[in-house]
């Protein structure tokens, strides 16, 4: 067991490694100069040639890499150009935005996408299967961002039954900042008319960005639930004369489990990803959202830093169901 | 007198797709919308970037089927043109992404050892970026425009082929038939080329498929928020951009553009799903 997860954590510490080479690769390719961006346009060639030397982009790029490396262990991710904080502070300001439209949307998916999956296949080639279906072709079929502006269109502008772009209402500040979770915040605040504020501007974006995955847990559920009911268990304990209730809820629900779990694993991943596009339609202050005013402001400290955060977050959350999952399942352990 | 048909793979292939309705659905889906990207130019009531500005925000009618945009511009014009871009960037990154794919994935399945290590590490750092974040950042760098949105998402497409490839030479590496023809003295490089590859497309043919719609919309993605395609192009994902003050109120400029999308990826959905079910051998019992 503590062989499985050193190993798994040694390839976690490799992926890290080569996600800041590859970051860094790619802000080598930008063309721009930071130096002459983080002074602005007024600097003279001398004080850009200084400043170039101060932080060390006069060297070759291997020697760079290097620096950036010490400088990453140390937990600096550098300054952003735009908004001229450190980048770990900006990120340590977005991420629990991302976070918790990333767990709404989650939670939206397996409150739809599992029992709807757990119907469908109970109920296989009837209409309701045909319906929750059709729903999962038309999850991973649309375009998200029309989605989330028709959302917004219909829900905030026309009909006003609930708050528009944001986290909170613009006249309402924020709570004191715990979590950085809104919601969980001002419930720890006693704060209900906050909480209420927090969870009315979360339920559009959540249910737009969760539809997505809603429609993927479908899938799975449905495939895995049918793989299972297949089996000679399931015939054992109908012929035992079970009721359908236990079968299904004890025997097979319990078995369709595993996949079913490793797919909410790598949705919620996936969530971050899908979340850029949610992010910018609903002006939701999260890391997506970051990302993209710091590529289109060519910022690429600050773009260099969300991506590789992004991209320790995905092969953390998975090797962490992995493990979770070993120490429920030994036969993981053997492959 | 008609001769019996043998079952060759091809025709096994026809026959048990065409009892996959859904499948065939989303192939007429495909082939209407490529006759449609094709004809774009002879069909097109307009030409798509041509203003008429006292035709502005008018609703769907005979003159203008789809209604017009801001510009006066036609909207169905701009849907099949649209369509060009939309099966083109499919295509493309399709294309680019399962070449290199597969080839590595190849490369790390039949060499093995050190080689496969480094490569399915490789794919390992590519899989822990979200994609789209990735993309936005290769655009980003390489300058806001369709070619570059579409190098982006190969970019962030390849890894998935590579993995399906690798698992499949290895399965068929220790096969007789490979054996065989090792021992008859044949090379490597034919090996994989007349033996293994062949033998590894049914997946892989899959994956495309479903692949075809995904980038359809991650680039579409990228083009709506401003990294891909740009204004005046009449790609969906700019058009729905440029139409997104008027979703409630002149709602033809963005609904069309995206039920177009939604149709062309429900089609390759629906083919992958039926490709999935006919290939998958559990399913042959």
């Amino acid at each position: 067991m503590t062989r499985f997860i050193i190993r798994r954590m040694g390839g976690l510490l490799f992926v890290m490694l080569g996600v800041s080479l590859l970051t860094f690769f790619l802000a080598q390719m930008v063309p721009v100069d930071p130096a002459a961006t983080a002074l602005g346009a007024n600097a003279r060639e001398e004080q850009i040639a200084a400043y170039r030397a101060q932080i060390g982009l006069d060297k070759p790029a291997t020697v760079q890499y290097v620096i950036y490396m010490g400088r990453l262990l140390r937990g600096d991710l550098g300054q952003s150009i735009r908004t001229r904080r450190p980048v770990i502070d900006d990120l340590g300001d977005y991420l629990p935005a991302t976070i918790e439209l990333s767990l709404a949307a989650m939670l939206v998916a397996v409150l739809v996408g599992i029992p709807l999956g757990v119907i469908a296949s109970l109920h296989r080639n009837s209409w309701s299967d045909a319906l929750a279906r059709m729903f999962a072709l038309v999850g991973g079929s649309m375009p998200v961002f029309y989605i989330g502006l028709l959302a917004l269109g219909i829900f905030w502008r026309q009909l006003r039954w609930l708050p528009g772009p944001g986290r909170l209402d613009s006249a309402i500040s924020a709570p004191p900042h715990i979590s950085g979770l809104y919601t969980l915040d001002a419930a720890l605040a006693g704060n209900w008319s906050l909480l209420t504020n927090a969870v009315g501007h979360l339920i559009l974006p959540a249910l737009v960005l969760g539809y997505f995955s809603a429609a993927v847990l479908l899938r799975m559920t449905r495939s895995a639930m049918l793989e299972v009911l297949g089996q000679d268990f399931v015939r054992t304990a109908k012929a035992k004369g079970l009721r359908d209730r236990v079968v299904v809820g004890r025997h097979v629900f319990k078995n369709a489990l595993p996949p079913v779990l490793t797919t909410v694993g790598m949705t919620f991943g996936s969530l971050l990803s899908g979340a850029v596009l949610t992010e910018t339609i609903f002006s939701w202050p999260g890391l997506g959202r970051y990302a993209t005013t710091s590529v289109t402001t060519l910022d690429y400290p600050a773009v260099m830093g969300v991506t590789l955060v992004a991209a320790i977050v995905y092969p953390l959350v998975n090797t962490l169901v992995d493990i979770g999952y070993s120490l429920i399942d030994p036969r993981v352990r053997v492959s | 007198m008609a001769t019996p048909q043998t079952a060759t793979p091809l025709r096994l292939f026809t026959r048990r797709f065409r009892k996959e309705t859904t499948a065939v659905i989303g192939l007429v889906i495909i082939v209407v919308f490529v006759i449609l990207a094709v004809l774009a130019g002879l069909i097109s009531p307009y030409p798509p970037l041509e203003q008429n500005i006292p035709a502005s925000l008018q609703p769907p009618s005979v003159a203008y089927l789809f209604g017009a945009d801001k510009l006066g511009r036609d909207i169905f014009s701009r849907i099949l043109h649209g369509a060009r871009i939309s099966l083109f960037t499919g295509l493309s990154v399709v294309v680019m992404a399962s070449s290199v794919g597969t080839l590595v994935g190849a490369i790390a399945g039949y060499l093995g050892g050190w080689w496969d290590e480094a490569i399915m590490r490789l794919t390992d750092i590519f899989f822990a970026f979200p994609s789209l974040i990735l993309a936005m950042a290769i655009a980003g760098a390489l300058g806001p425009s369709l070619q570059n949105a579409l190098i982006a998402v190969a970019v962030v497409s390849w890894p998935i082929y590579a993995r399906l490839m690798r698992g499949q030479v290895l399965v068929l590496r220790d096969q007789e038939f490979v054996q065989a023809a090792r021992a008859i003295g044949m090379s490597n490089l034919r090996i994989l080329l007349r033996h293994i590859l062949p033998n590894t497309l049914s997946p892989l043919l899959v994956q495309a498929s479903f692949d075809m719609g995904g980038t359809i919309l991650a680039v579409s993605g990228l083009s709506f928020i401003g990294f891909g395609a740009q204004p005046p192009t009449p790609e969906w994902g700019v058009m729905i951009s440029e139409g997104r003050n008027y979703i409630t109120t002149q709602w033809w400029l963005t609904f069309f553009p995206a039920f177009a999308m939604l149709l062309v990826v429900t089609g390759f959905n629906l083919v992958g799903d039926g490709l999935r079910d006919i290939l998958d051998p559990r399913l042959n019992k």
